[in-house]
């Protein structure tokens, strides 16, 4: 075969960010092909969602708010939103951890690319999922349920953006217990345990004023809790400035911890 | 002999999984534009050394240098330099054939366009076209290996690792896989290669290193290996058994110095037959008007290469059957159907 020469390669320089940019972009295409490959995937940022926004409004809507189940889809829908997108990070951990068994990530660790490329690749796609949630959660309870935006564009458009940032970090959680667990069904299972008591744990369902003591003390340090309050803020009204803040920071510690977590668990295992 | 010279270059590798020392002490050299055949049974160590040496795996101790570049201390620049095909295949199943060759393009950094010609060129050399836009779940493990291959060479490596590249492939696309790899050193790369069958090496490699229980145990030439062996065994099974000690009489005419003919007799092999060995395939012109002369008529008239079994067996000095249990080994070992050239 006359074509097959050794004439090397001819490769860009710049290195470092440059370069983990433009191939985590290239990882992050190939988990949008697969995403697009299999749309049941998508179910847990679709029909789920939309499921406990329906079971929570109509069937304990009532009880909970006096009967008036509107002032309550107002009060539930931005704080299910938060909730959602943090949820929705579980399948990235199961994905990458089957990845890995399947050999896929040995291709990737052979070539000359830095090692967090292929984790980055895969947070950055699942860009797609939030966005997903946000769009469904919003235009369904919009249109069919209901709920109205009290503020403006403006201010939703920041709430969907700051949605997509914060499961961009919290996210990391997942990944790094994908690269721990034995098996894709065990990060499902970790991520449970540690992702439902930071929903239910929180001001998502009922107002914080009507929990235990203990509980409250819980809701006042999880991070799920000022990213609700601002997200209501952005929507329905109400102070933003301070529960953003404290959003931030949670989500630069997040970063901070989990993503250095993850990347030495990925070059540790073998 | 240089060390630059040597594109493969590692001193005393050592690997403890938990307690199996799969690595206890490798050594190995391979020079540049050669092909350096890694023989070894199950368990022998040779995918962990490759996983080391493809910088995959960090070895507890010891040291390799890959086309002049320290594993340990610098992978991603020998990264660069190394195309591999592992044992398992790595394909995405999930991307088409095209889509796999072409991310790892882009992870090479060629552009869009360079990604995708040499995605088509490749996936017309090893035979794809046709499924290049089917998911690779699709198919056939004969098919992924050759994705697998074609996805280690996007690059155009200097150095080429294949762990048993053809596991699992019908004797054709053998054939050309040995094809592909010639063509490879023909432009200059270097080619280590793993493989449980002694033919293959013996087709493709310059050198061949014998690993049992994590150490080498030979490195030689194919011809050198042999020779150490005993050559090849002629074997011929007449239509009339009666005739076997005439038969014995023919073969003991061409047989190799110092030895002799005898019946096989050997647990498994068929009554019926007779083997001598050999030193080459001109034993064959000698016997086959001698058999005519006696109107000796054969069903059976092979000249085999001697099967890995007996490599180890010559090696270390024990059947290598001794070690595994009661019908494994069968499937370990190329039979004799696959280590013999029928005349
Ligand atoms: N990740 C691992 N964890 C535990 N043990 C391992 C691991 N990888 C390899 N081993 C052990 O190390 C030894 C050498 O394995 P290796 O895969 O290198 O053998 P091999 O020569 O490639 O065998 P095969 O011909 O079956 O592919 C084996 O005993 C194997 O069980
Ligand atoms: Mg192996």
């Amino acid at each position: 075969m006359s074509t097959m020469t050794l004439t090397p390669v001819t490769r860009p320089a710049g290195g470092g960010v440059t370069a983990l940019g433009r191939h985590s972009l290239a990882l992050a295409q190939r988990s949008l092909i697969k995403t697009t490959r299999t749309p049941e995937a998508l179910i847990d940022v679709t029909i789920q969602p939309v499921i406990f926004l329906l079971l929570f409004t109509y069937l304990f809507g009532g009880a909970i708010a006096d009967g008036n189940r509107h002032a309550y889809l107002q009060f539930l829908l931005p704080g299910m939103l938060a909730q959602s997108v943090a949820m929705g990070g579980m399948a990235l951990g199961q994905n990458l951890n089957a990845d890995i068994e399947k050999g896929v990530f040995d291709r990737f660790r052979s070539l000359p690319i830095s090692r967090a490329a292929p984790l980055v690749g895969a947070v950055l796609a699942d860009v797609v999922r939030y966005l997903t949630v946000c769009v469904v959660m919003l235009g369904f309870g919009t249109i069919v349920m209901g709920f109205r935006v009290e503020t403006g564009v403006v201010p939703t458009l920041a709430a969907v953006a700051l949605s997509i940032a914060f499961g961009l970090c919290f996210c990391w959680i997942s990944v790094w217990v994908g690269m721990l667990a034995r098996s894709s069904g065990a990060v499902q299972g970790i991520m449970f345990l540690l992702v439902l008591p930071l929903s239910f744990g929180s001001d998502v369902y009922v107002r914080t004023d009507t929990l235990p003591e203990v509980v409250q003390s819980f809701v006042a340090v999880n991070p799920i809790t000022p990213l609700v309050a601002t997200i209501r803020g952005l929507l329905t009204g109400g102070p933003v400035a301070g529960p953003l803040t404290t959003t931030l920071i949670w989500m630069a510690g997040l970063l901070a911890v989990f993503v250095p977590l993850a990347l030495r668990a990925y070059a540790r295992r073998a | 002999m240089t060390t630059e010279d040597l594109v493969v270059r590692a001193e005393g590798l050592r690997k403890r999984f938990g307690k199996t020392q799969a690595l206890d002490g490798v050594d190995l050299s391979m020079r540049r534009g050669t092909v350096l055949g890694v023989l070894g049974p199950n368990g022998a160590g040779k995918t962990t050394a490759v996983r080391v040496l493809a910088t995959l795996l960090r070895p507890d101790s010891g040291s390799a240098f890959v086309a002049g570049v320290d594993v340990l201390r610098n992978p991603r620049e020998v990264r660069r330099r190394v195309g591999l095909t592992g044992q398992y295949a790595s394909v995405d199943e999930d991307l088409t054939g095209v889509q796999n060759l072409v991310l790892i393009g882009r992870l090479l950094d060629l552009s869009g366009r360079d990604a995708r010609r040499r995605a088509g060129e490749l996936l017309e050399w090893f035979d794809l076209t046709e499924a290049a836009q089917r998911p690779a779940k699709t198919y056939s493990g004969g098919m992924r290996r050759r994705l697998d291959l074609a996805a280690s060479l996007v690059g155009r490596p200097e150095v080429i690792f294949l762990d048993e590249p053809t596991t699992g492939l019908d004797p054709a696309k053998r054939e050309d896989m040995w094809g592909v790899v010639r063509t490879q050193v023909t432009s200059g790369a270097s080619v280590l290669l793993t493989t449980q069958y002694l033919e293959e090496a013996d087709a493709l490699a310059d050198e061949i290193v014998v690993v049992d229980h994590g150490r080498v145990i030979a490195h030689d030439t194919p011809d050198g290996l042999k020779r150490r062996v005993g050559g090849q065994t002629l074997r011929v099974r007449p239509s009339d058994p009666s005739r076997l000690p005439d038969v014995l009489r023919l073969l003991d005419a061409v047989a190799a110095r110092g030895t002799s003919a005898s019946l096989d007799e050997a647990a498994g092999s068929r009554p019926g037959a007779a083997s001598v060995p050999v030193t080459g395939d001109e034993a064959l012109g000698g016997l086959i008007p001698a058999l005519r002369a006696d109107r000796i008529e054969v069903t059976e008239l092979a000249l085999h290469l001697p099967s890995l079994d007996e490599v180890f067996h010559s090696l270390t000095g024990r059947r290598k059957a001794d070690d595994l249990p009661d019908g494994t080994r069968a499937g370990d070992l190329p039979g004799p159907a696959k280590a013999e050239e029928m005349v």
